[in-house]
């Protein structure tokens, strides 16, 4: 069975920037992507997912090297200094490269 | 102590149990429930009255509510800036809180004066609805001025088509549509249920502010004056408000609790994509940890008693 490289990037941040950050990725040739709840601790604390208001988010993306680095590139730029947020990159194996 | 209402009993236990550390959690999808159950019922009630008074809605007044809106954020911004010598951005976030309002504390002066048969104008839910939104644009205007570096397009629709104000509206509208027969079928679950919900979802409120309590103590005084004293003083002014323009002492007591209300929901959101240099923590945690709490147990008998010293 033929497999494919591709960048997966996680991007963990406040659930509050959610619908701002999915007009983004779109914007940015995002074809995908899975959002989760989630809750944790991190520099800005303990971060509850009980309450909305305050809960996190994990944003997975699975993308060619250029999307995911554009991505990246552009979050760090616009949401690092005021928001919760961290994003790492990995890499995987797809079946289906068209989806990607 | 005052005679607490057993609701706000729930709230103490929340908020003990939060400090405990107690196992104890109600699920996001829980406190969404239950709030939407009250914002329904709230504007249901509304709507019923209306429907049966069918006296109109006085333009002048309502007018009177929305500048209450955008007025008291200034005096509030001047005080977080000038005596807490806060950021400018950390001023007029907290200036929008408490300029806008909590419908959590409506719901508990709403069930204080049924409760206590103190009858209010029905038009109530229509003052939440106007109080919401212009303190917040109030706010992000004295941080940012009127300049293009605000999405004001996408920020405008994300408030008015907030949670609370669509379902107030729909509740109202539904209400008034229905009229008291109409309603006659749901109101087991909106009206007869309304104390039980709203216990919940103080239960709920309590566990949320214990869970701000840490971030008090690192912002001290100035949060717990500030969170007493502007409330105190902005209950005055809905107070005074509500008498000149000849509502009855409930309904005097509800302006002066929506005016001492501070937001916790629509200002945190909307600051939060809209300013975010903004610490949000600072005034969520004055909103919940203080206001909230003095509100729904010191300042509604307090202001109660304001309503009916000043237009009984």
């Amino acid at each position: 069975m033929e497999q494919y490289p591709r960048r997966l990037l996680t991007i963990v941040t406040e659930a509050v920037l959610e619908r701002e950050l999915v007009t983004e990725l779109e914007a940015l040739g995002v074809r995908g992507y899975t959002i989760t709840d989630a809750r944790g601790k991190g520099g800005r604390g303990t971060r509850k997912s009980d309450w909305a208001q305050e809960g996190n988010i994990r944003v997975e993306i699975v993308c060619e090297t250029a999307v995911a680095e554009r991505v990246a590139a552009r979050l760090r730029e616009r949401y690092y200094d005021h928001y919760a947020m961290i994003l790492f990159l990995q890499d995987v194996s797809v079946l289906r490269p068209d989806k990607f | 102590m005052p005679q607490l209402d057993p609701v706000i009993w729930f709230f103490v236990l929340g908020l003990v149990a939060g400090v405990a550390r107690a196992d104890l959690r109600l699920p996001a999808a829980i406190y969404e429930f239950v709030s939407t159950i009250l914002l329904l019922a709230i504007g249901l009630k509304g709507g019923v009255e209306l429907a049966r008074d069918s006296g109109g809605l006085p333009v002048v007044e309502l007018g009177g509510v929305l500048l209450l809106g955008f007025v008291l954020p200034l005096p509030a911004f001047l005080i977080a800036r000038h005596v807490g010598r806060l950021s400018r951005a950390d001023s007029a976030s907290l200036a929008a809180h408490y300029g806008s309002v909590s419908v959590g504390t409506f719901a508990v002066v709403m069930g204080y004066l049924v409760a206590r048969g103190i009858a209010f104008e029905a038009r109530a839910p229509v003052w939440v609805v106007l109080l919401e939104v212009p303190a917040i644009v109030a706010g992000i205007v004295l941080a940012r001025g009127t300049g293009s570096d605000v999405a004001w397009r996408r920020l405008l629709r994300e408030l008015f088509l907030g949670r609370s104000i669509v379902l107030l509206l729909g509740g109202l509208a539904i209400g008034w549509a229905a009229g008291p027969e109409g309603v006659e079928p749901i109101r087991p679950l909106f009206f007869d249920l309304f104390k039980g919900v709203l216990s919940l979802f103080l239960l709920e409120m309590g566990l949320i502010a214990a869970a701000q309590l840490p971030t008090l103590r690192r912002h001290g005084l100035f949060i717990v004056g500030f969170g007493v004293l502007v409330p105190l003083a902005f209950a005055a002014c809905g107070a005074l408000l509500g008498s000149a323009m000849g509502l009855s002492p409930g309904g005097v007591t509800v302006l002066a609790t929506l005016a001492a209300s501070a937001s916790y929901i629509a200002a945190p959101a909307a600051f939060r994509t809209a300013v975010p240099e903004a610490n949000p923590a600072l005034s969520l945690t004055a909103s919940l940890a203080v206001t909230f709490p003095f509100n729904i147990i010191f300042g509604i008998p307090l202001y109660e008693r304001l309503g009916a010293v000043l237009a009984g």
